[in-house]
């Protein structure tokens, strides 16, 4: 394939990213904001004829009879350290890269398009684009990746531009404190991430993909032996790259930052928060996955962690008030559910074919951006009506707002895995390969779907049914309504999107050895998770469809974990705990008081015993020539005196 | 009577204490530069004699003499300048008087 395409899918959005970074506050925001979003729809138009060419053009680059192939279409290398280790800038074309692809520069597009109406007249529109440009550079950039250290060196771009978009409103504090919140956690994880990226990087003697991922058994080969605390070394390389992984996709315990990002404007929130920057943990682990296989602690780890945030992040969504926070603990459950979905993929799995897992992740990747965002952009659009994030503001808005209803219980069906919506078909490969797993896991997944489609519907009916608030009171003779075409338009696509994206046949473009892979439904998993679903979609709109005090009784009922949850389960006061009182209280504190005291006091010592002698002498500059005069000549026999005697 | 070394060291041994003690216990600028050119002028004697008794073969010494000759003139025309100087701001030039630079 020629390079001209894939270097121009990265370099328009870094040129629109210079252009309206530096020219931007020249601009009037309608040629800012249309500038960008031509960029990007360029990208769009590039993008999609890559992938589309990857998938089937037949080109024996890419497919050699069934098997996809790994295409490298350009390796720049950038700096060469010795003739093996080298840091190169390339464009890896394979089928979730393709993928990613498609799913980047759509999201990113319709963000751009709804930007156009959500953030009309806000101070600083120019320089919001520019950073939405930043960002879709970044992005595509790390999911072109030929080799881990370009894939670090745009996973830290990512980390820096949606830190520049949570902290977008910087005039709010909690916005400040928000960004500065995301960029320390996922730093902080990072650490790993690269601690992982040399230590891998030591053993093979190269950062390259494709001879990791094609000649698995070489990597394993060249871990031979090492071993460290009981296990072995490329299970401490896997882990700690997934560490990496853990900080960008919110799971368990670095997944504080983000519902603090919620303080960015919501379609930042759809583009990075929910569809494309988060899942980047799940994309490096997919990515890395025949290294993955290889270890089954690394994948019982990955397992677990996801199980454990999947459930915890369902509990949190139920009790939130913010329905950006509920859509944000609801990403995290989701992404938690793509990362069970590759732990649960091992080859230890006779039962069923070995990659279901690795297919079902990446199918929910795509169908998860797509209805996520439309959920994102959905809440933007009542946020924009309504002027508040808390559904206690709202209520009966099916009646003002028809597109934004129907959109968002669109979105609503497809997370809930209600047939034919996309959700339905990715949730029921993800629970087929739990299931094929270990009965455990299956289960606790499907209770884990349960809870995603109450919580759902939740905040379906308290936004759009419950009691019909006096909005021309609370609005002054303004009735909410639908926004206008720019943040419409969006909606509708995205919509259709999530009804049909279910029957793309994803089994015959995205598997982990590239070999054609047929989808069987298994209906009765499948009827299972949906018939859970339905019941508690009912028992949602049992509880939620008339304003009624059953959900007051039920908080009641059990008031801790009603507040427990609300509160997140306290993970933000632990981390405060331990940051303040024994990090700071019990080991900054001391350091700060040895240095003040002991090294500065040294040093101040110095300076006081030079200050009193010179003081004590300073007599002696009196200024007079002559008598300095005497001093010389005293000092001159004296050591004349000295010389003699020694002479003689 | 051979004219020796010692004829000549004498003199200037004399002309240099005369310079010392003239250095020290004149007040007045022009007296002190004057005991000044007086110490100078010991040291040339010196390093002339020195020369012509000691290496006779060699010019170090009239060399150094010459170039004290230079400098020595060079650093009265100095003093003298910065004297009247003084003495245009003043009307004075005795060198317990100029503290005006002090504190």
């Amino acid at each position: 394939m020629d390079i001209t395409i894939p270097i121009l899918i990265l370099a328009i959005p870094l040129f629109m990213f210079l252009l309206l970074g530096l020219a931007g506050v020249k601009m009037s925001h309608k040629l800012a904001g249309t500038l960008g979003t031509l960029g990007m729809g360029t990208v769009l138009v590039l993008s999609y004829y890559t992938a589309f060419t990857y998938y089937f053009s037949g080109n024996p680059e890419f497919i050699d009879g069934t098997t996809r192939l790994q295409a490298v279409i350009f390796n720049h290398t950038w700096l060469q350290f010795t003739p093996a280790l080298a840091i190169r800038i390339g464009f890896l074309l394979d089928p979730i890269s393709a993928m990613m692809l498609i799913v980047i520069p759509t999201i990113s597009f319709m963000v751009h398009v709804y930007s156009l109406g959500y953030m009309h007249g806000e101070k600083g529109f120019q320089r919001y684009y520019a950073f939405l440009s930043l960002f879709s550079f970044s992005m595509l950039g790390l999911v072109v990746a030929t080799n881990i250290f370009q894939m670090y060196i745009f996973w830290e771009l990512v980390g820096a531009s949606s830190f520049l978009l949570i902290g977008f409103f910087y005039t709010l504090p909690s916005a400040v404190s928000a960004c500065k919140k995301a960029f320390i956690v996922t730093r902080f994880a990072d650490l790993g991430f690269l601690i992982g990226i040399l230590v891998l990087s030591y053993f093979t003697h190269h950062l390259d993909f494709l001879p990791m991922t094609q000649n698995p058994q070489a990597v394993l080969a060249s871990f031979e032996g090492v071993t460290f605390l009981g296990a072995s070394g490329l299970t401490w390389a896997l882990v700690l790259i997934f560490t990496g992984g853990m900080g960008k996709s919110a799971m368990l315990p670095l997944h504080i930052w983000l519902p603090d990002a919620m303080e960015g404007p919501t379609p930042v929130s759809a583009l990075i928060h929910a569809a494309t920057m988060v899942v980047a943990g799940v994309y490096l682990v997919a990515r890395l996955f025949p290294l993955y296989m290889l270890e089954d602690a690394a994948l019982m780890f990955i397992t677990v962690v996801g199980a454990a945030t999947a459930f915890y992040a369902a509990m949190v969504a139920c009790a939130q008030i913010d329905i950006k926070r509920i859509l944000a603990f609801s990403t995290i459950s989701q992404i938690a559910f793509m990362m069970v979905s590759l732990g649960v993929a091992s080859k230890n799995n006779v039962a069923i074919h070995e990659g279901l897992g690795y297919m079902a992740s990446m199918f929910h990747l795509f169908t998860h951006a797509m209805f996520k965002a439309l959920l994102f952009l959905g809440a933007g659009s009542l946020i924009h009506a309504v002027h508040s994030n808390n559904y206690t503001a709202m209520g009966g808005l099916r009646k003002y707002m028809p597109i934004t209803h129907i959109t968002f219980l669109i979105g609503c069906l497809a997370i809930a895995g209600i047939w034919p919506f996309a959700g339905f078909f990715s949730k029921d490969e993800i629970l087929s390969a739990c299931f094929a797993n270990g009965t455990f896991w299956g289960i606790w997944m499907m209770m884990v779907a349960a809870m995603t489609a109450f919580y759902m519907f939740r905040m379906y009916f308290l936004v759009f049914w419950w009691d019909n608030p006096d909005y021309e009171k609370e609005h002054h003779g303004h009735l909410p309504h639908d926004p206008g075409f720019a943040m419409t338009f969006p909606l509708i696509f995205l919509g259709i999107v999530s009804i049909i994206a279910g029957f793309i046949p994803f089994g015959q473009l995205v598997t982990f050895d590239g070999h054609e892979y047929h989808i069987h439904i298994d209906w009765s998993i499948a009827g299972l998770s949906m018939g859970v679903a339905i019941l508690s979609i009912a028992f949602s709109a049992w509880l939620y469809m008339k304003k009624n005090d059953k959900p007051r009784r039920m908080a009641d009922s059990c008031r801790w974990l009603w507040t427990a949850a609300n509160r997140r389960f306290y993970w933000d006061e632990i981390y405060l705990f331990i940051t303040r009182r024994i990090i700071f209280d019990g080991i900054c504190k001391p350091i700060a008081w040895f240095d003040r005291h002991i090294i500065d006091g040294t040093m101040d010592g110095f300076a006081y015993v030079t200050n009193k002698a010179s003081y004590a002498i300073r007599g002696f500059q009196s200024g007079k020539v002559q008598m300095y005069i005497w001093w010389y000549l005293i000092g001159a026999v004296v050591l004349g005196i000295i010389t003699a005697i020694c002479v003689l | 009577m051979d004219i020796t070394l010692i004829w000549y060291l004498v003199p200037a041994i004399v002309m240099f204490c005369c310079g010392v003690y003239g250095f020290l216990t004149r007040r007045n600028m022009i007296a002190m530069l004057i005991s000044l050119e007086l110490m100078l002028n010991a040291v040339d004697i010196n390093f002339v004699v020195f020369n012509r008794y000691l290496f006779p073969s060699s010019m170090e010494g009239w060399m150094f003499t010459l170039f004290g000759i230079a400098i020595a003139a060079a650093e009265t025309a100095l003093a003298i300048a910065i004297i009247i100087n003084l003495f245009r701001v003043s009307k004075n030039i005795d060198v317990r008087d100029a503290t005006k630079m002090k504190n």
